[in-house]
């Protein structure tokens, strides 16, 4: 599903350059549950972002679903990341300005959609996180859990075939951590998702198909 | 998908109430400037009582003399004789309306003495000129033709001279020592309709001046009354051809310009703008323009800098519908019409203030007589002018905007 042939990134900033992965070769099948861990600093966050097309390497390829992605224009890229790719962070990233159904409506604004099909959608994928007494709210109005169970309805909502999440339960405490978790696997089961999941947790790593460590940039496992 | 701009804009305004204020503020002051501006400019430049048929007619206000050599020139308006003698000879208009400048009398009143602006006219001056009767009538040509002393005065001549509302027609007014019996009373002029401003109008065969002197300077504006507006440059080209076979003033006044122009050119052929052949509307046009743009774009570079510092908060809602799937394209899109949504409601609220303004400027009689409204036209200005505005301080942010690398907004916090 996901093919990364030696990968490369240099950050350049005007007095260092920090090489931030080296050479990282790593195939995910379809219908795989791979975990990401390592230190902080090691790269992680990058590699996530640049097998979801956020951020370019410096060299190497990108094959999504055996499509070559190198050389996509701007508007290429937004089409599919918006088709083939749901993203979870860290840090939810919802906008607080707008209620949480609005939120998780939100990657449908930029496919063709009636605002009909989107309210449908949307309230499926709260109910499929457990959310559904939650649409009207603001994000403000909600825990840490249940905001991160909002991001992931709206990372599930334009069904993607890939979902990326960076540290989603890093934010959370244990019980929290292990609800987002549950969610993440189901979906992994019985929607065949693939899923690459960055990790500090030994534990959670540990439920997911397959583990990958870095170690300053490179692949160590 | 407008819904949803319209959500979110609605949104980022109530959350930041200041910034909002201020926005707004900046918006509504400056579109409220721009829209009286616009509607001072509307009743000055287009037409109006008593001057109504504008589209087809044609001016003449002005005669011009220039040495080649010496560069000396002389420049007033043309005389009757030349109006007399040369244009009334014209083939295409229907009708040649002579008024002279405003002479200044003394009038007294109750031993009190006051100016009464008198302007002298030809019969034809009263069919072109719309002036509508409070009582009375125009003086007839026979009239003019017998050189009677008769009057035509406004109203506030009249309330001033007789007291409010009573009846002039056959009586006496009195200026420079010389008794007019007035034949009609017509509503007040504003002073904004510079020709056809006058307290009192006589025939002009009761002026002082030499009607039958040959100067072609005098201090005459004609007004040619054409049969329909197709005939505007057939006008100006017989108006030229005549011109120019008129002998010139002498050896040293070697040039001579004199046209029959649209209203507006020959306002602007008034202003320093006219330089011979050339009347000066593009001139007038340009500056008009870069005045406009410059006073927009204070309050627009300020608009921007606020928009910016916004950006600045919704940095990771732009991160994120990048990841989800927004183009650069369409988050310029989505912030541009935002902030048109918010210039329109910042115009909206300055046209409410404009309308206000120009209700009291009404009724406070700064200018007496003039009315002032929010036509068509110029309500179809504010909204350009405020597509302008919202358009200028939306693109730059804009653009920033989607030039902002995604991952570095998606950082963790
Ligand atoms: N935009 C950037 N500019 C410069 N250096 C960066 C940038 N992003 C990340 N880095 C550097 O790249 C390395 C890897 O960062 P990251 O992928 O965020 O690590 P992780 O997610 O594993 O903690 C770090 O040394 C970090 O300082
Ligand atoms: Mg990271």
């Amino acid at each position: 599903m996901i093919h990364l042939e030696k990968i490369e990134k240099v950050y350049r900033t005007d007095t260092v350059e920090t090489l931030a992965l080296n050479s990282i070769s790593l195939n995910v099948a379809k219908g795989e549950f791979l975990s990401i861990m390592g230190p902080s600093g090691c790269g992680k966050s990058t590699l996530l972002n640049i097998m979801g097309l956020l951020d370019a390497p410096s060299k190497g390829e990108i094959k999504i679903d055996t499509q070559q992605t190198t050389g996509f224009s701007d508007k290429q890229l937004a089409q599919f990341r918006n088709k083939k790719i749901g993203f979870i962070f860290q840090s939810y990233h919802l906008i607080n300005d707008l209620k949480v159904l609005d939120n998780v409506e939100l990657p449908l604004l930029y496919r063709s959609s009636t605002a009909k099909q989107r309210k449908e959608l949307a309230t499926a994928a709260l109910a499929k996180v457990g959310l559904s007494n939650r649409v009207k709210h603001f994000p403000t109005q909600l825990s840490g859990g249940q905001k991160q169970r909002v991001a992931i309805a709206r990372a599930i909502v334009g069904e993607p075939e890939i979902i990326l999440a960076d540290e989603p339960t890093g934010n959370l405490d244990s019980a929290m951590g292990n609800e987002i978790m549950e969610i993440l696997i189901n979906l992994n089961r019985t929607e065949g998702t693939t899923i690459v999941m960055v990790t500090h947790d030994e534990q959670m790593a540990k439920k997911t198909h397959r583990l990958v460590r870095l170690f300053d940039g490179s692949q160590v496992q | 998908m407008l819904k949803n701009y319209f959500k979110i804009a609605i949104a980022v305004l109530k959350r930041r109430k200041f910034f909002t204020f201020i926005s707004l503020f900046g918006i509504s002051f400056t579109l409220t400037i721009v829209i009286v501006v616009a509607a001072l400019t509307d009743h000055v430049l287009s037409a109006g009582y008593p001057d109504t048929a504008r589209d087809r007619e044609l001016f003449v206000t002005r005669m011009k003399y220039k040495g080649s050599k010496s560069g000396s020139d002389i420049s007033a308006g043309p005389s009757f004789y030349f109006f007399e003698h040369y244009v009334s000879k014209l083939k295409t208009p229907e009708k040649l309306a002579l008024i002279s400048h405003n002479y200044a009398t003394s009038t007294y009143i109750n031993n009190k003495k006051m100016v009464t602006q008198l302007s002298y006219t030809n019969d034809q001056f009263w069919d072109v000129l719309q002036y509508q009767f409070l009582e009375g009538k125009p003086y007839t040509k026979q009239e003019i033709d017998n050189a009677e002393k008769v009057a035509v005065i406004s109203e506030s001549t009249r309330n001033n001279y007789f007291g409010n509302g009573v009846a002039a027609v056959g009586k006496y007014i009195e200026t420079d020592n010389i008794q007019y019996r007035i034949t009609g009373v017509v509503k007040n002029v504003p002073l904004s309709r510079e020709y056809f401003y006058a307290d009192m109008f006589a025939p002009y065969t009761l002026s002082k001046e030499d009607i039958h002197n040959t100067d072609l300077i005098g201090d005459y504006t004609g007004v040619l009354l054409l049969h329909s507006k197709d005939d505007i440059d057939k006008m100006k080209t017989e108006y030229n051809q005549m011109v120019a076979k008129i002998p010139m003033l002498s050896k040293d006044l070697d040039l001579r310009f004199t046209y029959a122009d649209s209203y507006l050119e020959a306002f602007t052929r008034g202003l320093p703008f006219g330089n011979g052949a050339d009347s000066g509307i593009g001139k007038f046009i340009l500056i008009i323009s870069i005045f406009f743009l410059l006073f927009l774009s204070l309050p627009t570079l300020n608009l921007v800098n606020i928009n910016i510092s916004r950006i600045m908060d919704r940095y990771s809602e732009i991160g994120v519908r990048k990841a989800f799937g927004a183009s650069s394209k369409t988050l310029v899109y989505q912030f541009i019409v935002e902030n048109l949504i918010i210039t329109f409601i910042g115009c909206l609220i300055g046209i409410m203030l404009s309308f206000i303004i120009i209700q009291v400027f009404n009724r406070s009689n700064i200018i007496p007589d003039m009315e002032l409204s929010i036509n068509f036209r110029v309500l179809l200005f504010s909204l350009f002018a405020c597509l302008v505005f919202g358009f200028l301080s939306g693109v730059f942010p804009a653009w920033r905007m989607s030039r902002m690398q995604v991952v570095s907004a998606l950082k963790a916090q």
